[in-house]
Formats: structure tokens, sequence, C-alpha cells
């Protein structure tokens, strides 16, 4: 459906872990992107070290579609292991290219495509002496060859390599002399470059090529975070990678050598969770970056943040469930359960990112929202938005800004009160003032997940009690104005179907939906950015017939929460479930949403 | 019900600390544990201990997890902040808190079943990390606040009100705490106040992870005949191994000291911790020494009490995070935004 033509086509590398070809799918992506071609990678990784099979998706979109296409027109197939597989998902008049070092009669099954026969391994091993060397130079090389195939310039290619090896300058030449090989073989063998290709343009300009979790970990940087606890998980840990970086760089006095942040490695997440609540109730920014198990674990402790409103930031980096599930593959599979995270009458601000771009602004956003609400505040991202490097508008900073620290008494503004109520509503906006420890004996208070009434004290009584668990109902509600606002598409025409999304379904959804409305099929699109939701998602629901979910999960997660949290009705939401584990592609979800308007149209 | 305060009443006469204020500004709200529990002599020599050493209440944080021991919390230092966390997740809290401010003074309160069952990773995490807090453990042996089943620290045979002796061994805080890495190690008696209000004073003051575990009976579920951690049981094996006084950088030290009797450690704040060894061959700076005494007295059921352990040179967590004095909390954003500019520049790296 999509391609292939001139910077319009998908390739497909096919390796196996450990081998160093991740460097390589990142260089052969870089040197499309720096000749000006917008460009998506999508990393399927296994959950192992070495050894088991991986694929690095490369999409290559001139019009700048962000999201999977769901063809693959080059397959460099280098994992005979997956062969077969690799060899199935090639889309028609395809080119499969592998290592023909040992030759494959078998590809010839599919009169279909092209195979296109290099022999890497004798080619590596007859240039190179060291084992290793050989490995990972036989990766440069198919980076050659595609170089070839697909026109990349060389120039650019030579630009990247020295860079990557800038401290070792004796390896720039090796690594060039293996791209070569490839280059040269494919130039001298095959008809280069190949009908898809890449053509130099200016796609990129004012464009970076950045992942989630470090546009986020750059996010809390810049949001003043001081605090951050974690406990390692896939595929949360390069955020916390990504903050410790950037503290190393930015936040350690020049003359003394201290450092004006703090990171611990917790021994779990429940005190992961622990840790940043009692920095938070301290009054350090703090976060911890986690995945679905982590949250599981901090449930407990996420709700004493709710009751007793400490504002603490949580990044769930989220990944295919239930239980371990599958942990380096992607899906949206918590938003149920960080909604209401933890028992008892307990719901949350969540923000929704869809790129890394997003990530960033969101990281900063979600700290004021927790200080502005004192509570809980869940950034949800994924592995596919979190993992994979995506082009985003550069991220760009106002120097004007201020982080919101909420409603904290000053020890001036202490000393001027008769008396301190923690859970005092004064101003009528639900929202109490705070103190910090340590400021005035007039702000001592005490902080308990146990009943208590609005003057902070304990309590069995229901009144006071259900005083204090409405006002905090009523806080949570006030936020939904407050989190960032939904994103709306109008059809061109007047449409009676919408669809609605989250995150990482972006740019599938929107391309489905462009490809739709090329076919005359008219949706209008609302991309949901935070919860509680803002008031205009019940109300594009309403003004539609029908409105198609989709999102990445088994059970509509999505869907059931509007459900509940709208007054819509049931028959008007059709969900479009995709949860393979592999990030979204635009043709599933227009072949999902085709296929049910074609019914209706029948009907 | 609410909880109510105890009226601050100022007596005639009534003794001032350094700081102008009266013990009962030390008090808290009225304790609503059974009459004769361990814990609530505990607290009086909590309050005592910081009335003593002249310390801002205000200045002062209260943590605990859940159980009677942690409800402890509320009743006294009304000045300080305080929070009761969930069971067994008092150290992470703590420690978060510490990270923010290590400028106030730290308390850690927690039973053995929020200690040594649900909550053991954590309090073993926070010693390892050195986390400059004292931690009171109120042992009773059991679960007072879910009606008295066995908890960890329970001695193998000992039995319950009703129904079979224990069949488990025992996890010993202090010997666990031996062996992660604690640097002030000291067990007492909560009928014990003569030695108990110094050595809380020595762990306030000791710059690092002060562990008190205190035999704190639990009247209602574990002080019957039988039972290794009743008043009486406590009373009859209870052996001072050394004793530990506290004293301040001003106070000009009188004592003159003989080798194997009186042992000074200097602490970090130019006071003195002073060591009265009852048993003329332990050295508490000795871990090893430290940790066969403890096992030693398992065998004559004896309960050694004292300052068993300390090492006032390791580093403190703060240390070992290289973190500056000023709390995190304090620290301008002006100093901690990197700027539009800079922004601009990291990003080189992603094009
Ligand atoms: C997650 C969780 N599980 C169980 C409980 C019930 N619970 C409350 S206190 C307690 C035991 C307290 O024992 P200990 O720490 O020894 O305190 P004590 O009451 O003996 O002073 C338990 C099991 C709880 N509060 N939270
Ligand atoms: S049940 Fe036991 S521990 Fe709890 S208050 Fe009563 S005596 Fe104390
Ligand atoms: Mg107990």
């Amino acid at each position: 459906m999509s391609g292939p033509g001139v910077n319009d086509f998908a390739i497909k590398v096919a390796t196996v872990n450990g081998t160093g070809s991740a460097s390589a799918n990142g260089l052969l992506m870089k040197t499309i992107f720096r000749m000006g071609v917008p460009v998506v990678g999508k990393n399927v990784f296994p959950s192992n070290i070495q050894g088991l099979p991986t694929w690095y998706e490369v999409r290559v979109s001139g019009e700048g579609h962000c999201g999977r296409s769901g063809d693959v027109h080059l397959m460099v197939a280098m994992n005979p292991k997956t062969y077969e597989e690799d060899l199935a998902e090639l889309s028609p008049g395809g080119i499969l290219l592998y290592d023909s070092t040992w030759p494959r009669p078998a590809f010839m099954d599919r009169s279909d495509i092209t195979v296109l026969g290099v022999p890497f391994a004798s080619m590596c091993n007859d240039a190179f002496s060291v084992a290793r060397s050989r490995i990972l130079m036989k990766n440069m090389a198919y980076v050659g060859a595609v170089a070839a195939l697909l026109d990349l310039d060389l120039d650019v290619i030579k630009g990247l390599v020295d860079e990557t090896f800038a401290a070792k300058a004796k390896l720039i030449d090796a690594n060039m002399q293996a791209v070569y090989l490839g280059y040269d073989y494919a130039k001298d063998n095959f008809a280069c470059p190949l009908g898809f290709r890449v053509e130099a343009s200016n796609g990129t300009d004012g464009k970076v090529m950045i992942d989630g979790n470090t546009a986020a970990a750059l996010g809390c940087v810049y949001a003043g975070a001081t605090f951050g606890a974690w406990y390692p998980i896939t595929p949360s840990t390069s955020l916390m990678d990504g903050f410790a970086k950037y503290c190393g760089q930015l936040r350690v006095d020049a003359e003394t050598g201290k450092n004006k942040y703090c990171i611990i490695q917790a021994e779990d997440e429940l005190a992961a969770a622990g840790l940043v609540i009692g920095a938070a109730w301290n009054g350090a920014r703090a976060f911890t970056p986690t995945s679905g198990p982590g949250i599981s674990l901090m449930s407990e402790l996420i709700g004493f943040a709710y009751y007793t409103e400490v504002p603490v930031v949580l990044f769930d980096v989220q990944r295919t469930g239930p239980s371990t599930g599958m942990p380096t593959r992607t899906q949206q599979c918590d938003i149920q359960t960080c909604a209401y995270a933890s028992h008892g009458d307990t719901r949350h601000i969540l923000l929704f990112p869809a790129d890394p771009g997003e990530c960033f602004d969101m990281a900063v956003q979600a700290f004021d929202l927790a200080e502005r609400f004192q509570t809980p505040v869940f950034v949800l991202s994924d592995i596919d938005i979190g993992m994979n490097d995506w082009m985003v508008d550069e991220l760009t900073w106002d120097d004007v800004y201020q982080p919101d620290r909420g409603k904290v008494l000053s020890a001036t503004e202490l000393e001027k009160m008769d008396t301190f109520y923690r859970y005092l509503d004064v101003d009528g906006d639900h929202i109490p003032y705070r103190t910090l420890p340590g400021t005035h004996p007039k702000g001592a208070y005490f902080l308990r997940g146990s009943g208590h009434d609005k003057y902070g004290g304990y309590t069995e009584g229901g009144p006071e009690y259900q005083e204090v668990v409405d006002r905090l109902r009523a806080k949570w509600q006030s936020a939904a104005a407050k989190v960032p606002a939904p994103v709306c598409i109008r059809a061109a025409g007047k449409a009676r179907q919408g669809i609605i999304a989250v995150g990482s379904s972006d740019g599938a959804v929107r391309e489905a939906r462009d490809r739709l409305e090329a076919e005359g099929v008219h949706l209008d699109y609302l991309r949901v950015r935070g919860f509680p939701f803002a008031a205009n998602v019940e109300a594009f629901i309403m003004e539609h017939d029908e409105v198609f979910v989709v999102e990445q999960n088994r059970d509509a997660q999505l869907l059931g929460l509007l459900l509940t949290e709208t007054n819509v009705q049931r028959e008007k939401l059709t969900p479009v479930l995709h949860y393979s584990g592999a990030p979204l592609d635009y043709r599933f979800v227009f072949d999902a949403l085709m296929n049910v308007i074609k019914v209706r149209r029948i009907a | 019900m609410t909880s109510f305060r105890k009226p601050k009443i100022q007596r005639k006469n009534e003794p001032l600390n350094d700081l102008g204020l009266a013990r009962v500004d030390y008090e808290g709200a009225m304790s609503t544990l059974c009459a004769g529990c361990g814990h609530d002599s505990v607290t009086a020599c909590l309050t005592k201990a910081f009335f003593e050493l002249s310390i801002d209440p205000a200045k002062a944080v209260k943590v605990s997890g859940i159980g009677c021991s942690s409800k402890t919390t509320n009743y006294f230092l009304n000045d300080a902040h305080g929070a009761n966390t969930v069971h067994g997740r008092m150290p992470s809290v703590a420690t978060g808190a510490i990270a923010a401010n290590s400028n106030l003074i730290y308390l850690g309160l927690s039973g053995d079943g929020d200690s040594l069952s649900i909550g053991l990773g954590q309090m073993a995490h926070a010693m390892r990390r050195n986390v400059n807090m004292l931690y009171m453990l109120e042992n009773n042996g059991v679960y007072g606040l879910t009606k008295g089943q066995f908890s960890a620290s329970a001695d193998l045979g000992s039995l319950p009100k009703k129904g079979a002796p224990n069949e488990y061994p025992a996890i010993d805080p202090v010997a666990l705490a031996l062996s992660v890495g604690a640097t002030f190690i000291g067990r007492s008696f909560s009928g014990d106040r003569k030695q108990l209000v110094p050595l809380i004073k020595a762990g306030l003051k000791h710059k690092g992870f002060a562990l008190i575990d205190v035999i704190s009976p639990c009247v209602s579920f574990n002080d019957h005949k039988g039972s290794t951690k009743s008043y009486a049981h406590t009373y009859e094996y209870y052996h001072q191994a050394v004793h530990a006084d506290y004293v301040p950088p001003t106070d000009e030290i009188k004592a003159s000291y003989d080798e194997g009797d009186v042992m000074p450690i200097e602490l970090h704040d130019g006071g003195i911790i002073q060591l009265r060894k009852l048993d003329q061959n332990y050295d508490p700076r000795d871990r090893a020494a430290a940790f066969q005494k403890v096992m030693d007295s398992k065998a004559t059921q004896e309960i050694v009490t004292g300052l068993l352990y300390i090492d006032e040179t390791q580093p403190d967590m703060h240390e070992i995070q290289k973190m500056e004095d000023r709390p995190l909390n304090e620290i301008p954003y002006s100093e901690l935004n990197p700027g539009a500019e800079k922004l601009k520049a990291l990003q080189g790296a992603f094009r």
C-alpha cells in the first residue's frame, strides 16, 4: 500500500543479539537522517544479552510518517535462524539481501521477490584476522551493501564513523574498509541503486533523533528534579541512566565537586516508591521511572501518597504484560492500573506522551501538576516511545519558566498564622496548604495513611473521613482542565465517525486516517493526552455516531476508562485493539477501520 | 474516635533546657496503647532524651511504619513533622526524606513485625547505606496490633498465650545489623530507663545508621509465663555489657579514663560517647567480636544489652552520595535550570 519509492520504503535488518548490529543499524538510520530524509527506527529485541534473534526496522518516509507501515521492502537477513519468517514477511516485489557465503536455494521458493546474495562472512574473514572483529565488521559490510543499493552518501557515513570512533582512530579505517567491502561488491554485482532509494532532501531541518527515555530524563533535569530513585527494569532503565548522565554533566558544583542531586538505586520498587515519597514530602522534586511490574509493587505506597497528598512523579514505560510478559515488547497495558493504582478509592493524574518531544514537555508538566495538586502523577510512555529513536522537532526551552511548586507555606507565612491545618481547604479549590519539615513549629503535621479529618487528626468518624476523601475526588476532577488538552484533527468533510487514541498509537492512527480520507472516508480524530479527561473528550464522543478507540492492549483499557469516566453510551465505542507487542502500524488501523466501515455501509 | 492533645501546661519551677523549653514541649498526643505497654516507656525515654539534648522539636522528623510501636510517633514531639507510612516501608520513606534534607534529626520508629518480617529488606538496605538516623525497633516478639501472632523475633520455643510453641528460630536484629553494616548497634529494654535514655542520646548524636533494639513487652499478648519477651523473662536474663553516655562538646570531660574501664568515642559534632564496659574483655569497636558475643549469648539465653557496636569512621549516605550540605529543597531553581542555550548544545548529539 505504501511505497516503495524514492524516500518512501521500509528496511528490516534481522541479526543476532549481542553481535554489535545495533550500532550498524543506528548508523544506517542516522545516515538517512543526515541526508535530510525523515526516518524512524523500531528496534525489536529479545529479553536476552546474547544469541537470540533481533530485528531493526527503518522506515524512510519523506512525508514524515512516524508510525510503522507494516511493509518490508528490503530485508537484510543476517540471521539464518530466522530466514523463514524473514522471507515470509517481505512484501511482494521486495528485495532480500543475505549472506551468500552459505547459499540458500530455498529463497527461490518465492518468485515475487528478488534475492541478492553478498558473501559477507567470507569477505570479512579474508579481510580481518581477529574473530570478534570479523563479526563486527560483517555488520559494517551490510551497511556498505545497503548504502550502494539505496544510494546513501558515503561521506555522511564516513562522518558518522569518524564521530563514533573519535577516540580510537585505528578503528575508523577498519570500519570504513568493511563498509567498502559491501559497497563495492553490491556496485559490481547488482544494478545499484534500487528503484526505491534515498534522495537527499531538507526534510530533517530543525529536527533531532532522540528516544523518549532520554527526552524524559532531560525533562526531569529542566523541571528541576533533584531526587530520583529506581530499581532497574527494562524498558525504563535508560531514563535514569539519562538523568544520571545529565546530572553528572550539569549538576555538579565546579568548585566543590559536590552534587546538587541524589540518585538512589533502590532494593526494589517498593523502596523506590518510598524513597521518592520521602524526598517529595521533604520538598525535593522527586521521581521514579519504572514499568508495569514496578507499578504493581509500588501500589500500596502510591495509595499512601494519594491519601496523604505527597507530590511524586512516576514514569511508567509500559511493556507487554501480564506478569513478566514480553519485557522487550511494547504495549499500552497499564492504563487502568495506573488510573486507579492502589486499593481503596484512588484515582490519579495520567499524562500520555505520543513521542519523545512530548516526553520532554510532559515530564516538566508532570512535576508542576504533582506539586500543584499534591498528588502522584503518572507519565505513561511505552517501549516504542521510550527506547526507539524518533525524529521530532528539536527540543526547546523557555528560560522564563519557573516551576509551580504549588501551595507550600514559608516560615514567614506560618509565623503570621494562628493555626495551620494540613488538610483544610482554605481557598475553596480543594487544594490544602502544605509545609515542609523543619520550616516552623507551627507547620508540623502528621502524615498518615490512616483515616484523618480535615485538620490532619486521626479519625474513625464517617463524616470526617468522607469530607476528606470527597475533597480528594473534587481535587482530582479539577485537574481535568489542567492536564494537557486533547489534540483534535478534523476531517475535511463532515464526519459521523471519529477515532480516539493515546500515546504511541498516534503516528499509525494519523497515517491511517489520512489514507482513509484519501479513499473518501471522513474521520475526526481526538488524541487524549491526560486523565482525568478534559471536558471535550466526552463532547467529542457525543457528537459522533461511532468512535473507534484504538489502543495497544487486549482489554480495551482506554475504552473502559472512557465508559467509566464519561456519560457516553457503550454502543458508540468500537474497540480497535493491537496487542502483539510490536509497535502499531498504520496498515493494521486502516484495515480494521475499513472493515468495520464497509460493513456499516452495507448495513 | 479522634485523637486529642494533652494540654501544654507550664508548671511552676519546671526545669527548662538550653532552648528554654520544658518537658511538655516535647510531648505529643495522648497514647492509645494498652496500659503497661513497653512502647509507652520507650516514648517516655525518647521524650526525655530529646528534651535533655535540647533538640528543637521543629527540627526533628519522626517516621514510622504500621503497628502499635509505629503509632507512638504521634505520642511525643508534637512540633515535629511525623509520618506514619505503610507497613514495613518506613526505612525507604525516611531515607528519601533524609536525602532531601540531611540537616534535620531523623528518628525511625518500628516494631519487630514491621522491621523483621515485612520490612526486613528495607531495614537492611537502610543500614547498608548508613543512612544518618536513629532507628528504634520496639521489639515484643509478636504482632501487637493484629492481636498477638508470633513475629520473626520470637525465640524458638517461646510459648504463645494459647497454642503451640514457636517452631522457627528468631531473627536477631543486632546480629543482622552487624552483618549488613549498621555503624551504631545497641540493645536495651523499655524497663531500663537509666540505660535507654543515654543510649538514645548517643544514637541521636551518632553520624550514620544507629539501631537500638529495645525489648518492649506487649502486656496484652506476650507477657505471660513461657514467653521470652515478657517483663519477667527480660529482667531475669538481662545482662548489661556496655553502658553508653553521651557527653556534649561543651561539657568538660572530668572523668579520667582507666583504659579498659571507660572508653571515649569521639563524635562528629565534637561530643563524646563514654562507654563503660561492664564486660572487661569486650571491645564494642570490633565487629567480629560483637558478633561472637551475640552468638554466645544465644546459648546462655542471656540478653546482652548496651552499646554493642560503634564505628564513627564510616561515611554516611550523604557523604557517599557526594551531596552538598545544603538541602536539596533549598537549592534555587536558577541553579538547577541548565537554560535554553544548553539544551540546544546538548542536542548536537542527536543529529
Ligand atoms: C500490607 C499490610 N499487611 C498487614 C497489615 C496488618 N498489620 C498491621 S500492624 C501488623 C504487625 C505489627 O507488628 P509489629 O511491627 O511488631 O508492631 P507491634 O504492634 O507489635 O508494636 C500487621 C501485620 C498491614 N497494616 N499492612
Ligand atoms: S497490644 Fe501489645 S503492643 Fe499493642 S498496645 Fe497493647 S500491649 Fe502494646
Ligand atoms: Mg511487635
